[in-house]
């Protein structure tokens, strides 16, 4: 095993991209300093470390600046081996990077259309969203039948279980706040049950930011684009 | 003569660039496979059943199971077929190759499809976007992650991000003949111009990329149906 490394993650408490990179860094026990950006005021060092972007997160290892979460997500997971993310099997492997990429493109359209509409289109915007769910779980149903444990990679949690989990804090403010059903155990009991257990777990318990935060700055959004579109 | 592949098939487009990556990496690869041309506009049933989630090309068929997305796919290729990687070994360098590959398919390609999308009286803005991204690619060649490397972003080969961007580049010397604007002024661009030039002077490049001939016709039948469709919707 190599010298540890300095590890420093660029971040925003309410990003849930950051959330993720987080979470990745705690399972595999990495010890890392935190940087919380202001993102109406970002840092120099931010800007220099993601110039393309300029966004958060960017985790720096040993001085070398990722940015991406997904990027970072699977550099974690090649640079600290245990617990392993990703299947070894190089075609489960793509079957994961598949659902993984679905969730980043399918996903969060809907949830921030969902977060600025009302009306015909919040209706359509939460069809399109419980739809996509739907596909998510017929998917990984079919891809990793075999239920080894809890988690959808297994005994301990992977790669989709970071990404689902960690989204669902802010799924359930957009419940609660645009007053819809997006997720619930009737219509997706797979994902349910492995959202639930991943989330259940201590080390994600005392990582992700409290609820009231999340319900908080979600509340915040959708008042200013509600706002925002009558003007 | 290409080793026996077990059982490899692709089901592709001859205009896709996503599908040239794929073709681009097996032939890098030396690995043998059967090719199925599909047509977009009357899918297979294959297609539709091996991706029924997004119906789109490329689709590689390995021992009849799918495996998705070109960026994917390469991933997949190079875990399965090791010898000959498209990957780096280092991680930091896996990290820069999958940074950049994000790049070109979240910010510049749909630039370079905006352009060519674009009405023709709102082209200048559309090709800011294509420079603005094009500077920042110039950028890392030039100072940053990937400079003072050798000829290719994989090093003395062609290597994933190579594949990536360079399947889809030569669409802008298509795009910059029909639309008639100024994509990649090598005086502008000089070290992505040149590194562009040795991609498609690679024997495998040039034997996977269609003529450019065919790709300008394609391109100027695309862009006169889309010019047809807005002005009916006027």
């Amino acid at each position: 095993m190599g010298e540890a490394k300095q590890v420093k993650l660029y971040g925003f408490s309410l990003s849930p991209y950051c959330t993720l990179v987080h979470l990745a860094l705690k399972l595999k026990g990495v010890a890392y300093e935190y940087v919380e950006e202001d993102l109406t005021n970002k840092s120099a060092t931010l800007l220099q470390l993601n110039p393309v972007h300029q966004k958060v997160p960017v985790l720096v290892v040993d001085g070398k600046p990722v940015a991406e979460s997904r990027v970072i997500l699977e550099y974690i997971d090649e640079t600290w081996a245990e617990p392993s993310f990703l299947p070894s099997d190089p075609y489960s492997r793509a079957r994961v990077r598949f659902w993984v990429d679905f969730f980043y493109q399918r996903m969060v359209p809907p949830s921030y259309a969902i977060i600025r509409s009302q009306g015909e289109e919040l209706e359509k915007a939460t069809k399109e969203f419980i739809e996509v769910l739907r596909i998510l779980e017929k998917g990984i149903m079919e891809d990793f039948p075999r239920k080894k444990g809890p988690f959808i990679h297994g005994s301990s949690p992977g790669l989709l279980d970071i990404i689902v989990g960690a989204g669902n804090p802010g799924t359930k403010a957009i419940e609660e706040v645009a007053d819809v059903k997006l997720f619930t155990e009737e219509m997706t009991p797979q994902l349910y049950s492995y959202v639930h257990a991943f989330l259940s777990l201590d080390l994600v318990k005392n990582t992700v930011v409290p609820y009231d935060q999340v319900l908080e700055a979600i509340k915040e959004r959708r008042m200013m684009a509600l706002s925002s579109s009558k003007e | 003569m290409a080793p026996p592949s077990d059982d490899l098939k692709l089901l592709g487009s001859w205009a896709s660039s996503y599908t040239h990556r794929v073709q681009l990496a097996l032939k890098l690869k030396g690995l043998a496979f059967e090719y199925a041309e599909e047509d977009l506009a009357d899918k297979s049933p294959s297609l539709l059943l091996y991706n029924p989630v997004y119906e789109k090309v490329p689709v590689l068929l390995h021992r009849g199971r799918p495996v998705l997305e070109s960026v994917i796919i390469l991933h997949y290729l190079d875990e399965t077929w090791p010898e000959v990687p498209l990957m780096p070994a280092d991680p930091y360098d896996r990290a820069l190759a999958r940074f950049w590959c994000h790049f070109v398919d979240d910010k510049l390609g749909p630039a370079v499809g905006a352009v060519f999308a674009s009405p023709s009286d709102g082209q200048a803005a559309a090709v800011e976007q294509v420079h603005e991204n094009l500077r920042l690619v110039e950028r890392e060649l030039r100072e940053g992650a990937f400079a003072g490397r050798r000829r290719f972003f994989g090093g003395d080969k062609i290597g994933v991000l190579d594949i990536v961007l360079g399947c889809g580049s030569y669409w802008l010397a298509v795009f910059e003949e029909v639309m008639e604007v100024k994509l990649v002024d090598p005086e502008a661009f000089p070290l992505f111009h040149s590194w562009l030039r040795d991609f498609e002077e690679q024997e495998e490049v040039k034997a996977i990329i269609p003529a450019i001939d065919r790709l300008l016709e394609y391109a100027r039948g695309v862009r006169q149906m889309m010019l047809g469709l807005s002005t009916r919707q006027q």
